[in-house]
C-alpha cells in the first residue's frame, strides 16, 4: 500500500477568503453570548450566595441545568424546540447567541461565586467597620478584588465558549465550521480546509488569551 | 459578679458613658460566649481587655460595632442603641461611622494605594470632596509616621507600617471610640513598638479606646482600667495596678502568672 498525503497549500490558501466570511459570525455569537453571559453570571453568581434562600434556589437550579446539559442540546432546544412554544421561528443567530449566553452564564455564575467567596471576610468587616454600607463594601472593596481573581477563569470560559460556537453549524449559522463545510462540499479538500479552520480558531483564542494577560498584568500593577 | 467595681464612673463623675452594655448575652450554637456582660466605658477612658484564648475578648469588642450579633441584652454606643439578633436598623450604620476598629490582620484593602485606603470611607460615607479627604489622609499618615509611603500599596509595606496605615484609615472617619483586637499579635517583635507608640499617643490625646491585647507592659502603662474575661464573663476589673499586682480572683491570678512568666 502506498499512501501518501499531499497537503495542498494552494487549496488551503484558496479557502481563506471564504472562511473569513464565517469569522464575523463566530465572533458575534461568541462575544455577544459571552457579554450577556457575563451579566447573567454576575446576577446569578450573587444570587447563588445570597443569604436569602428563595433567591438562592432559582440560581442553583439555573446553574445546574445549564452546566449539566450539553450546549449542543441547548441550542437545538432553542432553535427547534422553543418555536413550538412561541409559535414562531427563532433566527439561527439569535438562537446561537442565546445558547452561548445561557451556557456561559451558568459557568460564569460559578466563577463569580468562587471569586467573591475567595475574598477574606476581614475585607468586608474592615469596610463595614468604617461605616460603608454592605453595597458600598461590595462595590469598592470586594468586587474589584474578586474580579481580578476571576480573570483567568473568565478567560478560560471565553475560550471554551468560542470553541462551542463551532457546534452551531448544525443550525445553519454561517460561522467558521459551517463555511468550511460548504466550501469542502464543492472542493473536496477537507484536510486543508479543516486545517485552516483550526488555525483560525487558534488565532482567535490566542488573541483572547493575550489580551486577558495584558489586562491581568495592568490590574496587578503596583501590588 | 459584683465584687468588681466600676472605676470609670468614679473617674468621670456624671458624664454619659460612650459604651454601655446591659446584660449582653451571646451564643455560638451551644457555646455561651458572652454571659450577662455589663460594661460601661467613659469618654476618654482606655480599657484593656485581657483573658485566655477563646475567653470571648474578640466577641465582646466586635459586638460594640455590630460585627457580631448578640441574642440578649442591649448595647448603647454614643446614644445609638444596638438590639439583639441584628435588629438594630439604622443605628448600626451610625455606630460604625463613629467607631473605628483596628484588626489583628490589618485588613487593609490590597487593591488600593495607602492613600486610597485612608480616603475611601471619608469620601464614600461622609461624602467629603477628594481634596479634603486627601489632606486629612496625609496629615494622619504623617501622624503615624508613614507619610512617605502614601502612594505604595499595602503589599509593599512591612507589617508594622500596614498596621499604622490601618490606624490612620480608622482615624480618618474621626471616630469617638476606637476598638483594637490584638493589633500587634500578627507583627514581628521588632515592629510591635512602633504600633504601640502610635496607640499610646492616641491614648494621650484623649481617645476613648477598647483594646484587646496580650502586651501586658503596654496595658499597665496606658490602661485606665483592665478587664479580665474568662468563659464569656467579666471576672475581674480595676485599675492596672490592682489587677496586675493584686488580682483577687484565682482565675486572674493563674492567667497572669502564666502570661507574665514569659
Ligand atoms: N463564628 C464563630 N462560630 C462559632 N464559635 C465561635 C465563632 N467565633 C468565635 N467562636 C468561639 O467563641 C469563643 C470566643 O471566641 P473569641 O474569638 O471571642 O475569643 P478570644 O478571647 O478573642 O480568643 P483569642 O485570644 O484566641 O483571639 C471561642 O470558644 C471561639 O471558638
Ligand atoms: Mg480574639
Amino acid at each position: 500500500m502506498d499512501v501518501t498525503f499531499q497537503f495542498d497549500w494552494q487549496a488551503a490558501i484558496d479557502s481563506i477568503p471564504y472562511l473569513l466570511e464565517g469569522i464575523p459570525w463566530t465572533l458575534l455569537i461568541s462575544f455577544g453570548g459571552l457579554a450577556i453571559g457575563f451579566v447573567i453570571g454576575i446576577v446569578f453568581g450573587l444570587l447563588r450566595i445570597s443569604p436569602i434562600t428563595f433567591l438562592r434556589w432559582p440560581a442553583i437550579a439555573y446553574i445546574e441545568v445549564f452546566r449539566g446539559t450539553p450546549v449542543l442540546v441547548q441550542v437545538l432546544f432553542i432553535f427547534y424546540g422553543l418555536p413550538q412554544i412561541l409559535g414562531g421561528p427563532i433566527n439561527a443567530l439569535t438562537a446561537g447567541i442565546a445558547a452561548i449566553a445561557l451556557n456561559s452564564g451558568a459557568y460564569i455564575s460559578e466563577i463569580v461565586r468562587g471569586g467573591v467567596q475567595s475574598i477574606e471576610k476581614g475585607q468586608r468587616e474592615a469596610g463595614l467597620s468604617l461605616g460603608l454600607s454592605r453595597t458600598q463594601a461590595f462595590r469598592y472593596i470586594i468586587w474589584p478584588q474578586a474580579f481580578r481573581r476571576m480573570i483567568p477563569a473568565l478567560g478560560n470560559q471565553g475560550i471554551v465558549s468560542i470553541k462551542d460556537t463551532s457546534l452551531f453549524s448544525v443550525i445553519g449559522v454561517g460561522e467558521l465550521v459551517r463555511q468550511g463545510q460548504i466550501y469542502i462540499a464543492t472542493t473536496f479538500t477537507a484536510l486543508e480546509v479543516y486545517f485552516m479552520v483550526a488555525m483560525m480558531y487558534l488565532v482567535i483564542t490566542l488573541s483572547l488569551s493575550f489580551a486577558l494577560r495584558q489586562i491581568e498584568r495592568r490590574g496587578l500593577a503596583g501590588q | 459578679m459584683n465584687e468588681t467595681t466600676n472605676t470609670a464612673s468614679r473617674q468621670t463623675g456624671e458624664r454619659e458613658p460612650i459604651v454601655r452594655m446591659d446584660k449582653v448575652n451571646k451564643h455560638f450554637g451551644k457555646l455561651h460566649v458572652m454571659q450577662d456582660i455589663d460594661l460601661e466605658v467613659a469618654p476618654g477612658e482606655v480599657v484593656v481587655i485581657i483573658g485566655a484564648s477563646g475567653s470571648g475578648k474578640s466577641t465582646l469588642i466586635r459586638c460594640v460595632n455590630g460585627l457580631e450579633e448578640f441574642q440578649g441584652g442591649r448595647i448603647v454606643v454614643d446614644g445609638n442603641e444596638l438590639l439583639p439578633n441584628g435588629k438594630s436598623g439604622k443605628s448600626l450604620q451610625t455606630i460604625r461611622t463613629e467607631v473605628g476598629m483596628v484588626f489583628q490582620q490589618f485588613n487593609l484593602f490590597p487593591h488600593l494605594s495607602v492613600l486610597d485606603n485612608v480616603t475611601l470611607a471619608p469620601m464614600k460615607v461622609r461624602n467629603w470632596p477628594r481634596d479634603k479627604a486627601l489632606e486629612t489622609a496625609r496629615k494622619l499618615l504623617a501622624r503615624v509616621g508613614i507619610e512617605d509611603q502614601a502612594d505604595k500599596y499595602p503589599g509593599q509595606l512591612s507589617g508594622g507600617q500596614q498596621q499604622r496605615v490601618a490606624l490612620a484609615r480608622a482615624l480618618a472617619m474621626g471616630p469617638r471610640l476606637m476598638l483594637f483586637d490584638e493589633p500587634t499579635s500578627a507583627l514581628d517583635p521588632e515592629m510591635i513598638g512602633e504600633v504601640l507608640d502610635a496607640m499610646r499617643e492616641l491614648a494621650n490625646e484623649g481617645m476613648t479606646m477598647m483594646i484587646v491585647t496580650h502586651e501586658m507592659g503596654f496595658a499597665r502603662e496606658v490602661a485606665d482600667r483592665v478587664i479580665f474575661v474568662h468563659g464569656g464573663r467579666i471576672v475581674e476589673q480595676g485599675p492596672p495596678e490592682e489587677v496586675f499586682d493584686h488580682p483577687r480572683h484565682e482565675r486572674t491570678q493563674s492567667f497572669l502568672s502564666r502570661v507574665l512568666k514569659h
